[in-house]
C-alpha cells in the first residue's frame, strides 16, 4: 500500500473523525476513557488515513443539511419499502422473480458520493449492487422488466443521484 | 413521568416486534430464493432494517443507551449492504453464475475484464 495519500492536516482531520466516534460509544468525560479513545484514534487514524476518502469538511455546511435531511427521508421510505417488497415476493407461493443483472451509468464523480449511492441501491426495492467500474454500476435485480438504459436509470438510480448531485454540484 | 416512560417502552417492543418480523422475512428469503444472489437480496434489505428497528426498540427502552446504540444503527446501515456488496461481488468473480428465467447479464463481458484491471490496480 502507498502511503503517497499521507499528509498531516488529513491525518489530523481522521483523527478528529475517529475520536468522535470513540465518543459517541463511550459518552464519558472521565481521562482514563478519553486518554484510551486519544492512543487508539491515533493508531487507527495512521492506518487508515491512506484510505480515508469521506466527510469532505465541504459536506458539514450548514446549506447541505437540508439535502441530508432529505436524502434521509427519500432513503428510509425506499428501504420500508424494499423489505415490504421482499416480504410480498417471498410469502407468495409462486416466487415472482425474474433476475437479471443490468448496468447503468452514473453522473456522480466523487467517489463517497458513488458509494453512498452504491449503498442506497443495495438497500431498495429489488436491486442489489454487484460492482461499481469507473462510471457504471452493475445491479442485480430481482424483477427485470426492462432492458433500456434510461428505464434502468429511472427506476433504480434516479430518486437518490439527484438528491446526491445537488450536494456535490459545487465540487463534482 | 411514569406514564411517559411506559409509553416509550410500549413503543420500543412495537420496534422490537417489527424488526423481529422483518428478520423472520428475511430468513425465510434465505430458504426460498432459488440462488446466492436473490438470497443476499433478501438478506440484506431484512437483516438491515430488522436489526435497526430491534436496536432503535431497545434504544427507546433504555433511552440512556439511544446514543450508543444510534450509532450502531450508522454502522450497521453502512456495513450490512457492503458487505453483501463484496459477497456477491466475490461470488460472481468466482464463477458462480446467477439463476435467469430469461437471460439478462451486462456485468458478464465485464468479467474478464474487471480481473484485468483489478491486477493493474494492485500493481
Amino acid at each position: 500500500m502507498s502511503r503517497k495519500n499521507f499528509s498531516i492536516s488529513r491525518y489530523l482531520y481522521t483523527f478528529f473523525i475517529v475520536f468522535l466516534i470513540w465518543y459517541a460509544f463511550t459518552t464519558s468525560l472521565q481521562p482514563a476513557e478519553i486518554i484510551t479513545g486519544i492512543i487508539l484514534s491515533l493508531v487507527v487514524a495512521y492506518i487508515t488515513v491512506v484510505n480515508f476518502d469521506c466527510c469532505d469538511p465541504i459536506l458539514i455546511m450548514p446549506s447541505h443539511i437540508i439535502y441530508f435531511i432529505q436524502y434521509f427521508f427519500v432513503f428510509l421510505v425506499a428501504l420500508v419499502k424494499a423489505n415490504f417488497d421482499v416480504a410480498r415476493r417471498v410469502i407468495n407461493p409462486k416466487l415472482p422473480i425474474n433476475p437479471g443483472i443490468v448496468s447503468f451509468e452514473t453522473k456522480l464523480k466523487n467517489n463517497f458520493a458513488k458509494m453512498v449511492l452504491a449503498n442506497s441501491i443495495t438497500l431498495t426495492p429489488g436491486t442489489l449492487t454487484i460492482d461499481v467500474i469507473g462510471n457504471k454500476f452493475y445491479i442485480h435485480w430481482i424483477d427485470v422488466t426492462t432492458k433500456n438504459k434510461d428505464e434502468i436509470y429511472k427506476e433504480i438510480a434516479e430518486p437518490f443521484e439527484k438528491v446526491l448531485l445537488k450536494i456535490y454540484r459545487s465540487h463534482n | 413521568m411514569d406514564t411517559f416512560n411506559n409509553i416509550l417502552e410500549y413503543i420500543g417492543l412495537f420496534f422490537v416486534l417489527l424488526g423481529s418480523i422483518f428478520l423472520f422475512l428475511g430468513a425465510l428469503g434465505i430458504y426460498r430464493m432459488p440462488d446466492l444472489y436473490n438470497r443476499l437480496q433478501a438478506g440484506t434489505k431484512a437483516s438491515t432494517l430488522g436489526a435497526m428497528s430491534v436496536v432503535l426498540g431497545v434504544g427507546l427502552m433504555q433511552p440512556g443507551w439511544l446514543i450508543k446504540l444510534i450509532v450502531i444503527i450508522l454502522f450497521i446501515g453502512i456495513s450490512n449492504p457492503l458487505s453483501s456488496h463484496a459477497l456477491a461481488r466475490a461470488s460472481y468473480k468466482s464463477g458462480i453464475r446467477p439463476f435467469f428465467k430469461k437471460k439478462v447479464d451486462d456485468y458478464e463481458a465485464e468479467d474478464t475484464h474487471g480481473r484485468a484491471s483489478d491486477e493493474e490496480s494492485i500493481n
